[in-house]
């Protein structure tokens, strides 16, 4: 009880400064919680693109991105030949803008593309998907900004093209995208005979590795990755997770260096009590675990204010109707625990050099300071 | 005061030992003791008189392991005072009492004067036993829960005569232990010092200027220029 009344009796007697400590890093861990939580969920949004009713994926190998990568049809036709391939989807990504959108993604897929057949139909159904080569499929969102149904013509790019259907994923690129037939967009993208990706589904799982090895033989400019792996290891998806993180960092780097400060003004101010406890028996140990225990505690208030912030703020942004599909704001446990350790672990990194040197107070020089 | 029987000879155990001790400060261009040789027995009280800087604080200070000596050897209860027993010297040998009470202001009577416990680690209920018996015996049983504070200059330096025999230390070692109180308190304070020590049978080792007050303990030590002089005066 008297250790953890020591821990706080100086967060007590400036509280403002405190506060500044605590807001500090409750900012960073909102900053971070915020950061990550909408990139991980973009980027597992991207993956459900990729890996609905498939189990790998084959693009171009070396390439950085997805919208440079080129798959000829031919190799897809190949592929979805294999006796061990249950079906094999060519997808080719596109981005087009419209009058009030300059963003949106469009997906060349053939009519019989699991994306079409497996959808929620809102109007139209997957029968009336590319009957005639001007023709495409909105997204619900996509139908709504453009303000288009069934019928009505849309101007996109440089071409106008007829609206056959409206469909309803929960996934936000696509919630707000164009579906064209495959041709229709290689057309209008001016990539003939190409695709940006090829999903594939095996008959057996445990063809994977066979699979792999036979697209490395047969097709040495392609890759194939099962979705985990590409999702691991997709160049953009580890861009974006390194920047989360890294702007996450700073930010409680930022704070660390508040707490730093926090706690060598604490030690300065109290250096006659570090004396005083020093007289009366306390160790150097017990002074560390003194210091130590007001960082900690300063981090630990920080990270819970930032965790209901950032919960808040994710809440906040799942009510915003534009961003509805476009930002997955689920928490995971996992990010939840990183961002808390790395919060109490910045505190307590803080408090190194204060602490060390609060534990290497001489009594009787300190007993002399006013 | 307890002795210890040598064949047929009985004599006061030695309990503070400082043999040929020399400390200096800034660099050795101030110094301060000048090979100080001194004894003092189980249950004494001894008052070490002399003018400001004649180095009576810091011989306390060094027989209390807060400081140690360029050359020479401190002994307490007969072991040598070093950074490795440090900490059971501090905690179990020796209590504090300085000029300025030193109390934590945040906290409350009470739990200034459980510090000493619970950097010892002895148990919560023995401390709170010990701490309500030195309350009694000190007037302050009803001031427990007051923060600093709210106590008078008297009652805090009876705080740290408390919280000074708390963990009931062989040695009190009180620097200027009235020097900040009036006339009538520093009376009052330092009767209560010397029962205190006489009825816990503990060594007295006291640093004052008041000539009046070091006349009335056991042994009287002159200290001038860094030197110790034979006691003035032995009850």
């Amino acid at each position: 009880m008297i250790f953890l009344k020591l821990i706080l009796t100086n967060l007590r007697r400036h509280r403002i400064r405190s506060l500044i400590s605590v807001a500090g890093i409750a900012f960073s861990v909102a900053a971070m919680l915020t950061v990550v939580t909408v990139l991980q969920g973009a980027i597992g949004m991207f993956s459900n693109i990729l890996s609905q009713d498939s189990g790998i994926i084959v693009f171009e190998r070396n390439v950085s991105d997805l919208f440079f990568s080129s798959v000829s049809i031919e190799a897809a036709r190949q592929i979805s030949g294999w006796p061990m391939v249950a079906h094999a989807d060519p997808v080719l990504f596109g981005i087009v803008s419209s009058a009030s959108q300059p963003i949106i993604t469009c997906f060349g897929v053939l009519p019989e593309d699991s994306r079409i057949r497996n959808a929620e139909w809102v109007q139209g159904g997957p029968d009336d998907f590319a009957r005639h080569p001007d023709d495409v499929v909105l997204g619900e969102r996509a139908a709504q900004f453009l303000s288009a149904s069934v019928g009505s013509r849309v101007p996109i790019g440089h071409s106008t093209f007829r609206v056959a259907g409206v469909l309803k994923t929960r996934n936000g690129f696509e919630d707000g995208g164009i579906f064209m037939p495959l041709n229709s967009a290689q057309s209008f993208f001016h990539k003939e005979g190409s695709s940006s990706a090829v999903t594939v589904k095996l008959r057996d799982k445990d063809d994977a590795a066979k699979f792999k090895d036979r697209i490395r033989a047969q097709f040495p400019n392609l890759i194939a990755l099962e979705d985990t792996e590409f999702t691991r290891s997709y160049s953009q998806f580890r861009i974006l997770r390194a920047t989360a993180w890294a702007v996450g960092g700073c930010g409680l780097l930022l704070g660390g260096l508040g707490i730093a400060n926090t706690m060598i003004m604490s030690v300065f101010t109290r250096i006659r009590e570090i004396a005083i406890l020093r007289v009366n028996g306390f160790s150097q140990t017990q002074i560390g675990v003194v210091i130590f225990g007001e960082s900690a505690f300063v981090s630990a208030s920080g990270a819970f204010a930032g965790l209901a912030a950032g919960t808040s703020l994710l809440f906040a942004l799942r009510l915003v109707r534009s961003l509805h599909g476009y930002i997955d704001a689920t928490l995971h446990p996992v990010v939840l625990a990183i961002v808390v350790l790395l919060a109490l672990l910045t505190g307590i990194a803080g408090a190194v050099y204060p602490a060390v040197y609060a534990m290497r107070v001489r009594a009787v020089e300190a007993l002399r300071f006013e | 005061m307890n002795f210890v029987r040598l064949g047929s000879i009985v004599e006061p155990r030695l309990v503070l030992q400082a043999r040929d001790v020399w400390k200096s400060y800034d660099g050795g261009s101030v110094p301060v003791l000048k090979g100080v040789d001194f004894d003092g027995f189980e249950g004494q009280t001894i008052a070490l008189c002399g003018p400001s800087g004649c180095g009576k604080s810091t011989l306390l200070h060094l027989f209390g392991g807060v400081d140690f000596p360029h050359r020479g050897e401190i002994a307490v209860n007969g072991v040598r005072v070093c950074r490795r027993n440090l900490l059971h010297l501090l905690r179990h040998e020796v209590g504090f009492i300085f000029q300025l009470h030193n109390l934590i202001p945040d906290l409350t009577l009470a739990e200034n004067c459980l510090i000493p416990t619970v950097a010892a680690g002895i148990d919560r209920k023995m401390a709170v036993r010990r701490l309500h018996e030195l309350a009694e015996r000190t007037g302050l049983s009803d001031r427990l829960d007051h923060r600093i504070q709210k106590l008078s200059g008297g009652e805090r330096q009876r705080t740290a005569l408390c919280r000074a025999l708390m963990n009931r230390p062989r040695i009190l070692l009180a620097d200027e232990p009235t020097g900040s109180l009036d006339e009538r308190t520093r009376e009052v304070v330092f009767d209560l010092l010397l029962d205190l020590v006489a009825t816990e049978q503990t060594t007295l080792l006291m640093a004052t200027h008041d000539r009046g007050l070091a006349e009335r303990c056991d042994r009287l030590f002159e200290m001038h220029d860094g030197q110790i002089h034979e006691p003035a005066c032995v009850k």
